[in-house]
């Protein structure tokens, strides 16, 4: 990274770089297929995660990469194709005024926040030294994973159970007799297809890049989130090769699994409240308690993810209702 | 041009106000939901960068402001997923993919009139 | 790390962690999740207890997450503005919790819409908590966005197409009024190196950075709150929900949004709002209690009658900020204006949802709930009727409720100002809101079948509810009035910690 900055080549692959991201944002915004908009979406999101690794984080382009393109793309991509299956007919499109005052209002917000950029005030350390100083209490070695996990865990431990209030508000968007059921459509895939193969493939390596990213995740880029999200993205690609039958929603080690990182959060969070001081890491276990906290967030936003993108129940469980 | 920020950093924040700006174009003018998220998540990712690229101040990175853009990158995914089954819901149970202009009072009485939205 | 234990920072930590336990708990029970409300309720009274006991003895804290103070931590602020509101919402989410159950939660199996009920409701709970207990502008946003999308879940509970497309409709407002509300955060980190609400307060940040900063985080904040003229959403949102849910959303959720633009404004930017800040908010609070008022006129259906009064009464937390923002905040009678907008949020929280509950069980019983069809029916459902009418009482800020005290209060700081137009904006908000609620009364306690054209609505096509249902509403609308008889209590525990006050206070 530190290659390029500030040299005319590096310039201008930021220049080019930032002209391609506005390119397909606006194809991704404005084309007049929404299928094309949705593909045009996942490559901005690639090149995105590309400028994170020109601003050197590493660990917001992993997440950008898996969750921001990968995750996101998929859930539109098999949302657009739904919307195919059933015929929903499309709305018309906004009066020509309203789009005027819409671009007029989107390019006032954009020109402020601009403006706002260009005002800042010099000499602004941030908090990197303030994070550099404490790294040692936090018993991690990665500054991000430290801020994520110790320093700002509150926002993680809320953001964790953020996952779980939209997977509530995604399975409740099912029919009542379907409640309890299996999520997503059922596949077909062929057993000698490409897809099988692939999917049969993927897996190990896939389970064994997920794991490794989440305990890298301790001194070097990666963590809970971007691990978690390899491991939703290899079982999904195994459940969308037909070769894994989603559980039901309804059976009690999907539910555990949902919880359990949340809970181990918030139990630490309890247990140190008890003892004077909310989510506390005592130095001495702190290391230890950020692994624990780390493998059992990474299995339930695994499970998460996976589900979220699988969708509301859908069809009747074949052990039958709960 | 901010003395402060290194080149490239203004490069990329002036990008990400733009994107912000796009992203929130397709927000509020476009009406079939899934290209409304996509502008939803595109306006976040645009705010993502203004974030990342502002703090990277003449110390180098600073790793607060990523790591609570990996939150936020959570975070919008979540929302995604979301109005994602909702639409989904909503399309299965009328044929339409988009919402009507106003929704009216389910029975009877008389709504406002109708407001942007 | 080894302070003594303080009970106010074990209260503050157990106000937003046994919500979201619950909520863990809900989602992994199931069938049995009706009754968690049992230990939750219960539990969730002596937090904010105990919380309340210890913001009044203790005076304001601020107590650093993980032991690591701001910059780097975050901060959890318990302060009197925190404590009645913790408090405020044990009472309406235990009353919504206990009314779902047996029947939006069904005993015997695990149902869609009461397995979803009972966790949403916890999380936006523990979100609620979390909202009102932060000092720190992401971990507001993190909480806001729990609330947004539990309460996008209430919405859509029915999963009938109008009620799906009103939650999908309030999702697009909400998560763009995150987005804003975020920018400005970020903006306001990149200007000064902290999130944290008093650091920013003593850093006093100025310039274009902090000015668009603050815009983007009030429009955002606006979008969230319904304030006119962003309430279109609402109506049909919270009057779509089934009553327990509805009792919630438009009880306690705007509630959220509004604080934060209360310790925005008053707490981490005072210096930085305008002039023009006052006027502007102020007077998108005033077109909200005549324009809802106006539309809750028009409308022939108790829920969105309730629902449009909503859009009104958030109008009046606005006033606040002509009364007490930024540099006002250290005028005499801007304790008053604190205490009053803060107390008007505690009764209306309480009255909307008994009315949304009432409602519910009208609808359940009569199967419709057309205004012009409820004639008579304060003798088959005395109770409810009596509870509709107290709740009104409170809303059209009649004596002795909490709606009076609050608006008493409002309308002192308001003469006291100068600025006669509020108090007159209070007065008229009063007459309106009698002029709408008025003939919902005078249907439910008429004598007989006087107007014929009743006559074939008023079959009721459900059973009668149980007393024990009954007396919910019932109790959320007296606890209502109670606030008017013991106001000096709340007011003096609002006024601890209130942002400007010179050490003790004022009053």
């Amino acid at each position: 990274m530190t290659s390029g900055v500030g040299s005319v080549a590096g310039l201008a692959f930021d220049l080019a770089l930032g002209g391609l991201l506005l390119a397909t944002a606006l194809a991704a915004v404005a084309g007049r297929n929404l299928f094309g908009g949705v593909v045009a979406f996942v490559v901005y999101g690639l090149l995105a995660s590309l400028a994170w690794v020109r601003l050197g984080a590493i660990d917001v382009a992993l997440a950008e990469a898996a969750i921001g393109a990968g995750l996101t793309g998929v859930l539109l991509v098999g949302a657009v194709a739904r919307l195919a299956r059933i015929g929903a007919v499309e709305p018309a499109p906004t009066a020509p005024v309203g789009k005027a005052l819409a671009a007029l209002g989107a390019v006032g917000v954009a020109g402020a926040i601009a403006l706002a950029v260009l005002a800042l005030p010099e000499g602004r350390p941030g908090l990197g030294p303030e994070v550099a100083r404490n790294l040692e209490a936090s018993g991690v070695e990665n500054p991000v994973t430290a801020v994520l996990i110790v320093f700002r865990g509150y926002d993680t431990l809320i953001e964790s159970i953020v996952l779980l209030a939209a997977l509530v508000g995604v399975w409740a968007a099912s029919l009542e007799r379907d409640w309890g059921g299996l999520p997503g459509l059922r596949q077909h895939a062929r057993p000698g297809g490409v897809m099988a193969t692939f999917a049969r493939l993927v897996p190990s390596i896939g389970i064994v890049v997920g794991i490794y990213v989440v305990h890298a995740g301790a001194y070097a880029p990666g963590g809970a989130f971007q691990g978690g999200t390899i491991l939703a993205a290899v079982y999904l690609l195994a459940a969308m090769a037909g070769l894994v039958e989603p559980p039901a929603v309804s059976r009690l080690p999907v539910r555990l699994a949902l919880a359990l990182g949340p809970a181990v959060f918030l139990g630490l969070g309890v247990v140190g409240a008890l003892g004077g001081t909310f989510l506390a890491f005592p130095e001495a276990v702190a290391g230890t308690l950020v692994l624990v906290v780390e493998t059992a967030l990474t299995v339930s936003i695994a499970a998460t993810l996976a589900l979220l993108v699988l969708g509301p129940p859908a069809r009747p469980s074949p052990g039958g209702a709960p | 041009m901010s003395p402060d920020l290194a080149p490239h950093a203004t490069i990329y924040a002036l990008v990400g106000a733009a994107l912000v700006g796009l992203g929130l174009y397709g927000l509020v003018a476009r009406r079939h939901p899934l290209r409304r998220l996509v502008g939803f998540n595109i306006m976040g990712s645009g705010l993502f960068i203004v974030f990342g690229a502002a703090g990277m101040g003449p110390l180098g990175p600073d790793p607060v402001p990523q790591a609570l853009i990996i939150t936020g990158i959570v975070v919008a995914f979540s929302a995604t997923a979301l109005i994602t089954a909702l639409a989904g819901r909503y399309a299965a149970l009328t044929g339409r993919a988009g919402l009507p202009e106003e929704t009216p009072p389910p029975e009877g009485g008389a709504a406002g009139r109708p407001e942007a939205s | 790390m080894t302070e003594p234990l303080d009970p106010a920072a074990l209260a503050a930590a157990l106000a937003v962690a046994l919500p979201l336990a619950g909520a863990l708990a809900a989602l992994v029970m199931g069938r049995r999740a009706g009754d968690l409300f049992f230990v939750t309720g219960p539990a969730m009274a002596l937090v904010a207890a105990a919380l309340v006991a210890g913001v009044a003895e203790g005076g304001p804290a601020r107590i650093a997450v993980g032991g690591f103070a701001p910059p780097l931590g975050i901060a959890l602020v318990t302060d009197g503005l925190a404590a009645t509101f913790v408090a405020t919402t044990v009472a309406v989410m235990a009353a919504a919790l206990a009314f779902a159950r047996g029947g939006l939660v069904a005993r015997l199996r695990e149902t869609r819409r009461g397995y979803a009920f009972v966790a949403l409701a916890h999380l936006a709970w523990g979100a609620l908590n979390a909202v009102f207990l932060s000092g720190d502008l992401f971990n507001l946003y993190v909480a806001l966005e729990l609330l947004s999308l539990a309460a996008i879940g209430l919405v859509a509970l029915e999963g009938k197409a109008e009620t799906l497309a009103a939650a999908i409709r309030y999702a697009f407002f909400a998560l763009t009024g995150s987005l804003l509300y975020l920018s400005g955060a970020i903006l306001l980190y990149a200007a000064t190196g902290t999130l944290d609400i008093a650091l920013l307060g003593a850093h006093a940040p100025e310039g274009a950075t902090t000015l668009v900063a603050g815009a983007l985080m009030t429009a955002g904040l606006c979008a969230k709150t319904a304030l006119f003229p962003l309430h279109a959403w609402l109506p049909p949102a919270h009057a779509g929900a089934p009553a327990p849910a509805s009792a919630i959303l438009s009880g306690l959720v705007p509630k959220a949004s509004f604080v934060v633009m209360a310790r925005l404004w008053l707490e981490a930017l005072p210096d930085a709002a305008g002039p023009a800040l006052g006027p502007l908010l102020g007077g998108l609070g005033a077109a909200a209690i005549l324009y809802g008022s106006v539309l809750a006129l028009r409308q022939e259906r108790l829920k969105l009658l309730v629902a449009y009064s909503t859009i009104a009464q958030i109008g009046y937390l606005f006033l606040l900020f002509p009364l007490a923002g930024g540099a006002l905040s250290t005028q005499p009678w801007a304790a008053g204006a604190w205490s009053g907008a803060m107390l008007h949020g505690v009764s209306h929280a309480l009255a909307k949802a008994a009315l949304f509950l009432a409602a519910g069980l009208v609808l359940a019983r009569l199967g419709h709930d057309r205004i012009a069809g409820l004639s008579g029916l304060a003798r088959a459902m005395p109770m409810t009727a009596f509870a509709i009418g107290l709740s009104a009482v409170t809303l059209m800020g009649l004596p002795p409720s909490g709606g009076f005290i609050a608006k008493y209060l409002l309308l002192v700081a308001a003469f006291a100002s100068g600025e006669w137009a509020w108090g007159v904006i209070l007065l008229a908000g009063g007459v309106l809101s009698a002029l709408y609620l008025f003939p919902v009364l005078g249907r439910l306690f008429a004598k007989g079948d006087a107007e014929g054209e009743d006559a074939p609505e008023d079959e009721p096509t459900g059973p009668l509810p149980s007393r024990a249902r009954e007396a919910i509403p019932l109790v959320l609308a007296g606890l209502a009035i109670a606030l008017g008889f013991a106001s000096a209590w709340p007011t003096a525990l609002l006024a601890i910690g209130r942002p400007g006050a010179a050490m003790e206070g004022l009053e």
